[in-house]
C-alpha cells in the first residue's frame, strides 16, 4: 500500500500562506457550527433553568393574553385569590398558590436600585419553598409572622452582582418603597435572572406597599401527577371561563403549561439555528470551491513530479489518489482549527451567557460531534479534489515530464 | 519455448516503429521508422543533434509514449495493446529512468525518494527500507538518507536518481542526458557509476548530444531527422 496520507501530510507542509487561505470557508463553517451547536445546546440549558424545569409539574395561571405582553397596554380582569381557592379544589390539581410580583424601588447603602418583589402567603409558606425549590445560601428562611422582613434572591447578596457597592448579609436593613425591612435571608442560587435578582416578603407586607387587595398576579399550581399536566389545564380553563364568563377561544386569561413556554423559545432557537447552519453551509462551500482551485494550480504546479511519478512506474489511481488525499487533509486541517476555534467560541459564549442570566450551565465537548466535523471536513475536501485529481491522473506522461 | 529464449536475452525491441504527429494537414515525422534492438549488457548511445527525433525515440524506449506505427517489445512483451496505467507498472518494473534535471520530489527524503519505485509495484515497507538503504550507499549516499534533495549538489541529486532507477531491479537503465545539468567532472564520476552497472551486467541506454558522454558507451546509433542514420561500434 503506498502511503498517501505520508506523501499527502508532507506536501502540504511544504503549502505556502496562499493555499491556507482557501481554507478560511472550511475553517469558518466548521467554527460556526461548533459553535453554534456548543451554544445551542447549552443556551436551551439555560433556557430551560430560567423556566425552572425541574419543577415540571407546576403550571402557571395569568390573567391578560400572553404573558410577556406589555403593560398596560391591555386592561385586564385581574385573577384574584378566589380564583385560587377555586382551582385548588379541582381533583387533578394538589395546590395552588396565588402570587404577586411587583415592581418597587429598593434602597441600600444609600443607592437606589428598581427591582421585583413577590409575595408570600402565611401559612403556606412551606408549600411554596418546596414546589419553588426555595432554600438559603444564608440566614433563615421567611417565617410566617415575619411581618417586616424579606429574603432576597442570590444576586442580591454579592456586591460583584447587586446594584449597591456592597455585600448585603442577613440582619442588615434594606428600604422597599421607602419601607425598612430587615433581611433574614439569602436565597440559593436558582440560576434564573429573575428568582435571583428578586425580593421576597409576606403577602400581607407586600399588600401594605401595593395595595392590591385580592387581585393576584399570578397562581402556581401543583399538579397532582405529572401524567395529568394536560388534564389539569383543560380543567383550571374550564373553570375560569366559567368563573369568568368568557367563552372558548376569547380567554382573557392564560394557562400555560413549562413545556409550551419552553417550546416557544425553543421554536425560535431553532429557527436562528438553521440560519446560522445555512451561513455555515454557504462558506463551507466557498471552501470547497476554493480547494478545487488550489489543487487544480497545484495540478499544474506538479505537472512535472506527475510526470516523474508516472515514469517510474505511478498508475493513474496511485496519482489519483495522491492528489485526492491531500485535498481531503486540505479539508481536514480546516476542519480542526474550526473545531478548536469553534468549540472555545462556544465555551466563550456560555460563560458569556452564565455571567448575564447568571446561570450555571456548563458547556460539554461533544465527541460524536466532533468525529463528524472531522469526518465531514475530510469528506468535503476530498470530494473538492475529485475533479482536479482526475485531471492530474490523465496527464500524458511525456507531455507532463516536460513541465 | 523457443520464442521465449529469443526475447529473454533481448530487453527491448523497437520494430519498424514511427511515431508522427498530425497539426492539420501537415505530418510531422518524429521518428520514422527505427529498427533498435538491445541486449542484455548493452551499453547503448543515442546521439543526434535536437530535432532529430531523439527525445522521442527515448520515450518510446522508456514506453512513455507510445508509438503511431511498429511495435515495442519490452522484456518481450509487445506493448502496444497495454492501457496506459498497465504500460505504468510495465515501466515501473522493467524501466530505470534517469532524467537530466534528476527530477526528484523535492518534498520527499532520499530515502523516500529511492522507495517510491517500489511504493507503486507494492514492495512491503521493510523491504523498501532496506532495499533503498542498500542502494543508496552504494552511491556513496549512506549518511544522507533523510536528507531532502534541495540540500544535495546536483552530483549528489543525479546520484539518488540512479539508486532510484535501480529500486526495482530493472532490466534497462534508461538515461536522458545524464550529465547535462553538471560539471565535467561531476558528469564523469554518473557516467562511471553507469558503466559499473553496466559492469554488472545491467543494460544501459544513454540520450545524448554529447560526443564525449557517447563515447563510453558500446554502441552508438547516430540520429537524423528520425532515422537512424549509422550505428557505430566500439572497438575492443
Amino acid at each position: 500500500m503506498v502511503n498517501y496520507f505520508l506523501f499527502s501530510f508532507k506536501n502540504l507542509k511544504k503549502r505556502g500562506i496562499r493555499s491556507w487561505l482557501t481554507l478560511l470557508g472550511i475553517f469558518i463553517g466548521i467554527t460556526t457550527v461548533i459553535a453554534l451547536i456548543t451554544l445551542g445546546s447549552g443556551l436551551k440549558a439555560a433556557v430551560n433553568a430560567q423556566f425552572g424545569v425541574s419543577s415540571t409539574q407546576v403550571i402557571t395561571v395569568q390573567a391578560g393574553g400572553l404573558a410577556y405582553g406589555a403593560p398596560g397596554s391591555v386592561v385586564v380582569t385581574p385573577l384574584t385569590k378566589q380564583d385560587a381557592e377555586a382551582i385548588e379544589k379541582l381533583s387533578s390539581v394538589n395546590i395552588a398558590i396565588p402570587r404577586n410580583i411587583e415592581s418597587g424601588k429598593l434602597e441600600y447603602n444609600d443607592i437606589v436600585a428598581f427591582g421585583y418583589a413577590v409575595s408570600i402567603i402565611e401559612g403556606r409558606e412551606k408549600e411554596i419553598y418546596k414546589l419553588l425549590d426555595v432554600e438559603t445560601e444564608k440566614g433563615s428562611l421567611l417565617r410566617s409572622g415575619d411581618r417586616g422582613k424579606v429574603m432576597l434572591g442570590y444576586n442580591l447578596m454579592k456586591e460583584e452582582t447587586n446594584p449597591f457597592g456592597k455585600e448585603i448579609v442577613p440582619g442588615k436593613k434594606v428600604l422597599v418603597n421607602e419601607q425598612k425591612f430587615e433581611v433574614v435571608g439569602i436565597l440559593e442560587r436558582q440560576g434564573s435572572f429573575i428568582l435571583d435578582n428578586v425580593v421576597w416578603m409576606l403577602d400581607s407586607d407586600l399588600n401594605d406597599l401595593f395595595d392590591y387587595g385580592d387581585d393576584v398576579g399570578l397562581i402556581a399550581v401543583e399538579v397532582k401527577d405529572k401524567d395529568l399536566m394536560d388534564k389539569a389545564k383543560e380543567d383550571i380553563e374550564k373553570l375560569l371561563r366559567k368563573r369568568r364568563d368568557v367563552k372558548v377561544g376569547e380567554e382573557d386569561f392564560e394557562v400555560s403549561t413549562p413545556e409550551a413556554a419552553l417550546e416557544q423559545v425553543n421554536s425560535v432557537l431553532n429557527a436562528i439555528q438553521i440560519f446560522i447552519v445555512i451561513i455555515a453551509s454557504i462558506s463551507i462551500l466557498v471552501g470547497a470551491i476554493g480547494i478545487i482551485n488550489t489543487m487544480t494550480t497545484s495540478v499544474l504546479e506538479r505537472k512535472k513530479e506527475i510526470g516523474t511519478m508516472k515514469a517510474i512506474g505511478a498508475r493513474n489511481k496511485h496519482i489519483f489518489f495522491f492528489f485526492f488525499v491531500e485535498s481531503g487533509l486540505m479539508g481536514l486541517v480546516g476542519g480542526m482549527i474550526g473545531i478548536i476555534i469553534g468549540t472555545a467560541m462556544g465555551f466563550a459564549g456560555i460563560s458569556a451567557l452564565n455571567s448575564f442570566l447568571g446561570s450555571t450551565t456548563t458547556p460539554d465537548i461533544d465527541v460524536v460531534l466532533i468525529f463528524f466535523a472531522l469526518l465531514g471536513s475530510f469528506i468535503v475536501g476530498a470530494a473538492a479534489g475529485i475533479i482536479p485529481a482526475m485531471r492530474a491522473a490523465k496527464q500524458n506522461p511525456v507531455e507532463a515530464l516536460r513541465g | 519455448m523457443k520464442k521465449e529464449d529469443k526475447h529473454k536475452s533481448e530487453v527491448i525491441n523497437l520494430n519498424a516503429v514511427k511515431k508522427y504527429y498530425y497539426m492539420g494537414d501537415n505530418v510531422v515525422k518524429a521518428v520514422d521508422g527505427i529498427n533498435l534492438r538491445v541486449k542484455k549488457g548493452d551499453f547503448i548511445a543515442v546521439m543526434g543533434p535536437s530535432g532529430s527525433g531523439k527525445s522521442t525515440v527515448m520515450n518510446l524506449i522508456g514506453n512513455l509514449d507510445v508509438p503511431t506505427h511498429g511495435d515495442i517489445y519490452l522484456g518481450g512483451e509487445n506493448t502496444s495493446y497495454f492501457s496506459e496505467s498497465d504500460l505504468a507498472e510495465l515501466r515501473g518494473k522493467r524501466v530505470g529512468f534517469i532524467f537530466q534535471q534528476f527530477n526528484l520530489i523535492p518534498n520527499l527524503t532520499v530515502k523516500e525518494n529511492v522507495m517510491l519505485p517500489m511504493d507503486f509495484q507494492g514492495v512491503s515497507k521493510q523491504e523498501r527500507e532496506e532495499i533503498a538503504r542498500e542502494l543508496l550507499s552504494k552511491v556513496g549516499l549512506g549518511d544522507r538518507i533523510d536528507f531532502y534533495p534541495n540540500q544535495l549538489s546536483g552530483g549528489q541529486q543525479q546520484r539518488v536518481a540512479i539508486a532510484r532507477s535501480l529500486a526495482n531491479d530493472p532490466d534497462v537503465i534508461l538515461a536522458d542526458e545524464p550529465t547535462g545539468n553538471l560539471d565535467t567532472k561531476t558528469g564523469e564520476k554518473v557516467i562511471s557509476f553507469l558503466k559499473a552497472l553496466n559492469k554488472e551486467g545491467k543494460t544501459v541506454i544513454i540520450v545524448t548530444h554529447d560526443l564525449y558522454v557517447a563515447k563510453h558507451a558500446k554502441v552508438i546509433y547516430w540520429l537524423k531527422d528520425g532515422k537512424v542514420e549509422k550505428k557505430t561500434r566500439k572497438r575492443k
